[in-house]
């Protein structure tokens, strides 16, 4: 065992044992970075000496008695979470240069619990993709299989998890960036309600969508991040004004009376793979003492085109203030303005990016408003008071993350088509705002992680986490450590 | 639905965007399939549905009317492309 | 063919919020470029907008002031389109639920009553400044002004000649001001108008094609441009011609328009309900918190003055016509001051040196307790209504004195003693003998004469009612 095998609740309890020091900790991730990220390529900065510096103060706040969950612990974040006096570049090459004059609200308050910030992680460009293919810079491979995609959008901030490259990471997810690659590469994945992490900070690819969560090495890790990145704020007029729990408190060894619906259409969608683990799973719950029953989301099948309308119609807006005037990229030869603006936009823009600002700019153009964005958004109240009514019955609803696990690098980035229908088991989530916790539930033939998705109530997090803990503590699935 | 080449051109325009020929035709297969497959939205009822912009349901989320300390402006500009005398500069534009 | 023209106004007021619409950056005028700015009004990757409740605020009181119903639920949505002023490359605005909605303005303007219906009033944040420096690289972007709050106005096409228009604006600045939404400083920006015009045959139902009019910056460039742009379409219909749905700039020093876009190239500014922003939702309590804070309304103020305090129509049009003159009236007025006395020195000594050193009346150097103090002086005959006159002068150009100081400080105070007056009468007479024999002789206006050299030699201080009284005595007795 290496000390960056360990989770960060074993790493901040060595610390408080002072049986380790922050430094050493963030050598020894650092190390790793050096032996496996040639591999992986998980992240797009490393912070070498900031890191080191970051490790020195935490190891100072320690020696004065005044660590927290996650001071001195190596940590990454997704790269379209802006942190000041760093590169935060979405991997595009609109913002390859962009070094970010504030940072976002999260990493304000994980800078209070004064941890080290290794790098930042790899994604599809501004986060439109689900296999980190569409990243401007490079490919993160899979640690369970460098050929293989490890998901997206948030596949560097899984991979580095993963390949112990980090101890946690922030993702964000719009419609399954974090839940997927965490699945693909077999650590847990959380997406919050939406309005309880805050925004400010986060790139936006789909504001009523997006959610900042973690990607971590169990459960427990991810109850002590929520307890850090959670909570109200005044920036953000989406974040939510509401009591937040003490997440830890959650993690409970007892699914006893719990009842999870298992919604028929998800498992439809999976391969019978997928279905097998996942079932598996749901038996294993049963057998813990929970009440498992099918039941069904009859308008899971419009989740998807909803989804696609939605966000690519907000991320339209969103990305056109990146025109090559106030920052990041800009043409070298322009005639006029207008020139300059389409110039920068078509070199600056790869080409997942430019497909869903031309579907999104088209679906909110004249004429055609009604027939798409308003129907998407009728749509959403449907899929949200079909949520409803499920949760009227059961406490969790259990389904799979994806319907496979992480296929070849190359293999569907050809056809957008293919690509997309990845996100069907997720999409609905974040159409309806609702937490969404992945993990760890079995391997395919190729010996791939399977993973679950376990959706709760709008602020469900609380019994999202109590199941996920009881499962990890009571399944093979834990911490399933791939060889590199 | 199909859409032609013409459309393709106009989003594009819209959205700021250049394609090349090649572009534009491979554009026009892939948002003509997106859209194709957002068609099937139409097989739902949503007459007298309301539309939800959001996910969750709050309201009034305002401010007081209180003035702050603005940003350094040599870090407001220290991404810019391009900037003279404490403004962002773009090519001359004719009013 | 006679021709009728139609007329609606698109009106932007910029609020007098300390705070910018959706960030805490100062809204304060002027300033280095750039410098009243942060990452959220520059549109920075990750920012996000929080909509400052005293923007609800006014256009509430906005709408409530031009009688308005006040939607119970309103919403922020996104205009999109791409320009330098832009950072975000969409501005915040009010989609199709405005928060104010249907009311209206009536004026009185070509001698007839004409009411205006205001369509609706929204809130919206206003564009940076591209700034024109020919040695600089480029044209300079300057976001000082990016996220000040506005409202736009729109009203219906009811207007139907500039002079409306004309007044329309007055009327509406006046009430912007009187409610204090706005500063309405045309000079700088904070209050502008787009123009809608169209004509048609006199008797026509249907509106005519209209043309929209951009950077009209001042009233009377809205009224030269409307001249303008009625003509060209007459002409243009007269030759012959049809009239084609453009938008058009005015260029008011050359004193014409010219094309800035046509329909074919009209914006598409796919408009959407912003996801950053939640739901505006207005109850009653709400609604009626802002109408207690409303004032009397310039229309109201108005209609007192003429049934009160007999004020003439058009002294009270005149008075009420800026907030600041009414105010000063009303605290002449408190102060004890006869309300027709108080409103004819401003309607006629005051106004005449206002209008001559161009002072406006914000900027009147003496309170109305003044005034009532200089009319009680006359009254109480302690000085002369044409001293008072001199009196007033120098309350304009010697700024924190009282009018009793300045009549004791300048020896000012009127001669009322019969036996010093009766002396200078003798002495008078004693010099115009010739004056005195024309009067002997029946010519009773040699009077006046002596009477005015009475008063000069007295260099205006005696007390003229008693002048006359003692002349006449002195005559009859020689």
């Amino acid at each position: 065992m290496e000390l960056y095998n360990l989770t960060a609740h074993e790493a901040a309890a060595f610390l408080k044992e002072k049986k380790v020091s922050s430094v050493e900790l963030t050598k020894a991730a650092l190390g790793r970075i050096d032996a496996v990220e040639d591999k992986v390529g998980g992240y797009i900065t490393v912070l070498r000496d900031e890191a080191l510096k970051d490790a020195e103060k935490a190891d100072a706040a320690i020696a004065a008695g005044e660590g927290s969950d996650f001071t001195g612990i190596p940590m990454a974040i997704k790269d379209n979470i802006c942190t000041e006096g760093v590169l935060t570049t979405c991997a595009s090459k609109m913002l390859y240069n962009f070094v970010s004059p504030y940072d976002a609200t999260v990493v304000k308050k994980l800078k209070a619990e004064k941890p080290v910030f290794l790098g930042k992680a790899n994604m599809d460009e501004f986060a439109m993709g689900s296999t980190t293919e569409h990243s401007y810079f490079k490919k993160t491979g899979n640690p369970h299989d460098v050929t293989r995609v490890p998901g997206g959008s948030s596949g560097g901030s899984a991979a580095v998890v993963s390949a112990d490259e980090a101890f946690i990471a922030l993702g964000s997810d719009t419609g399954g960036s974090i839940r997927q690659p965490a699945s693909f590469c077999g650590v847990v994945g959380m997406k919050p309600t939406y309005g309880l992490v805050s925004r400010f900070g986060l790139v936006a690819f789909a504001s009523s969508l997006d959610q900042i969560g973690t990607l971590s090495k169990d459960v427990e890790d991810c109850a002590a991040m929520l307890n850090v990145i959670t909570g109200h704020d005044e920036m953000d007029s989406t974040s939510l004004d509401v009591e937040y729990p003490d997440y830890k408190s959650a993690l409970k060894n007892d699914v006893k009376g719990l009842k999870i619906g298992l919604p028929k259409e998800y498992f439809e969608a999976a391969s019978d793979e997928v279905k097998t683990a996942v079932l598996a799973a749901a038996k294993k719950f049963e057998e813990m003492g929970a009440f498992v029953e099918e039941c069904s989301l009859s308008k899971m099948k419009y989740a998807l085109p909803a989804y696609y309308i939605i966000s690519s119609a907000e991320a339209s807006s969103n990305l056109a203030r990146y025109d090559g005037i106030k920052y990041g990229y800009r043409t070298e030869k322009f005639d006029d303005l207008i020139d300059l603006y389409t110039k920068t936009r078509s070199e600056g823009f790869g080409e997942e990016v430019k497909r869903r600002i031309m579907l999104g700019t088209y679906a909110l153009s004249s004429g055609y408003y009604d027939a798409y964005y308003k129907k998407a958004q009728q749509v959403r109240t449907l899929i949200k008071n079909d949520f409803d009514s499920a949760f009227e019955t059961f406490d969790v609803l259990l389904t799979p993350t994806a319907p496979t696990a992480a296929w070849k690098i190359g293999e569907k980035i050809t056809d957008p088509m293919q690509m997309y229908a990845a996100d069907v088991c997720t999409v609905s989530v974040n159409i309806a705002g609702l937490p969404g916790l992945a993990l760890p539930c079995g391997k395919d033939a190729n010996n791939m992680p399977i993973g679950m998705q376990l959706i709760g109530k709008p602020f469900g997090e609380t019994t999202l986490l109590r199941a996920a803990y009881t499962f990890e503590q009571n399944s093979a699935f834990k911490n399933m450590k791939p060889v590199l | 639905m199909q859409i032609s080449i013409s459309d393709v051109e106009h989003v594009a325009k819209l959205a700021r965007l250049h394609l090349t020929e090649d572009e534009l035709h491979a554009m026009q297969k892939d948002l003509g399939d997106i859209i194709e497959f957002a068609d099937t939205l139409n097989s739902l009822d949503t007459e007298g549905v309301n539309p939800s912009a959001h996910a969750v349901a709050v309201q009034n989320v305002l401010r007081e009317d209180e003035t702050k300390e603005s940003f350094d402006r040599e870090k407001l500009l220290m991404n810019a492309p391009m900037q003279e005398d404490g403004c962002y500069i773009v090519p001359k534009v004719v009013e | 063919m006679e021709f009728e023209t139609v007329i609606g106004l698109e009106v932007h007021a910029e609020l007098a919020t300390k705070s910018k619409a959706f960030c805490g950056c100062s809204t304060q005028f002027g300033g280095e470029e750039n410098t009243h700015c942060c990452p959220i009004c520059t549109g920075m990757p990750g920012v996000l907008p929080v909509l400052n409740k005293k923007v609800v605020d006014f256009c509430i009181k906005a709408g409530l002031a031009t009688n308005c119903s006040i939607t119970p639920y309103g919403k922020q949505d996104r205009k999109n389109y791409f320009y330098p002023d832009l950072p975000k490359a969409y501005q915040i605005s009010q989609y199709d639920l405005p928060i104010s909605h249907d009311g209206y303005i009536d004026i009185v303007a070509d001698g007839h009553e004409r009411r205006v219906g205001i369509t609706r009033i929204h809130i919206e944040e206003d564009a940076g400044k591209l700034v024109h420096d020919a040695f600089a690289s480029g044209t300079k972007v300057d976001y000082n002004r990016c996220g000040v709050p506005l409202i736009e106005i729109v009203t219906e096409p009811d207007i139907r000649s500039s002079e409306e228009a004309r007044v329309f604006l007055e009327t509406l600045k006046n009430i912007l001001m009187y409610i204090e939404v706005s500063d309405c400083k045309m000079q700088e920006g904070s209050l502008r108008c787009d123009v809608n015009l169209s004509v048609r045959p006199v008797g026509q139902k249907e509106y005519g094609t209209r043309c929209e009019m951009k950077n009209v910056n001042s009233f009377s460039a809205a009224v030269r441009s409307m001249e303008y742009e009625k003509k060209r379409q007459i002409d243009l219909i007269l030759s012959g011609g049809t009239v084609t749905q453009e938008t058009r700039r005015w260029d008011d020093e050359k004193g014409h328009s010219t094309v800035m876009r046509t329909k074919e190239d009209a914006q598409d500014y796919r408009y959407f309900p912003d996801p950053d922003l939640m739901p505006i939702v207005i109850d009653e309590a709400w609604v009626e918190r802002i109408r207690k804070t409303l004032p009397e309304l310039p229309e109201a103020k108005k209609a007192r003055y003429v049934k009160d305090f007999a004020l003439p129509e058009y002294d009270a049009e005149f008075i009420t016509a800026s907030k600041a003159l009414a105010a000063f009236f009303d605290s002449a007025v408190d102060a004890g001051a006869q309300p027709k006395a108080a409103s004819n020195w401003i309607m006629s000594d005051m106004s005449k040196i206002m209008n001559d050193e161009e002072i406006l009346p914000e900027d009147i150097p003496f309170t109305g307790k003044d005034l009532a103090d200089l009319i009680a002086l006359i009254d109480k005959g302690t000085i002369s209504g044409s001293i008072a006159k001199k009196v007033l002068r120098f309350m304009f150009d010697e700024e924190g004195k009282t009018p009793e100081e300045i009549v004791k400080e300048k020896g000012m105070v009127q001669i009322s003693d019969e036996g010093a007056i009766k002396d200078l009468i003798m002495s008078v007479l004693a010099q115009n003998e010739k004056s005195v024999n024309d009067y002997k002789n029946g010519k009773k206006n040699a009077v006046g004469f002596l009477v005015g050299q009475c008063m000069k030699a007295s260099r205006g201080k005696a007390n003229p009612q008693l002048i006359n009284k003692l002349l006449n005595e002195a005559l009859e007795n020689i």
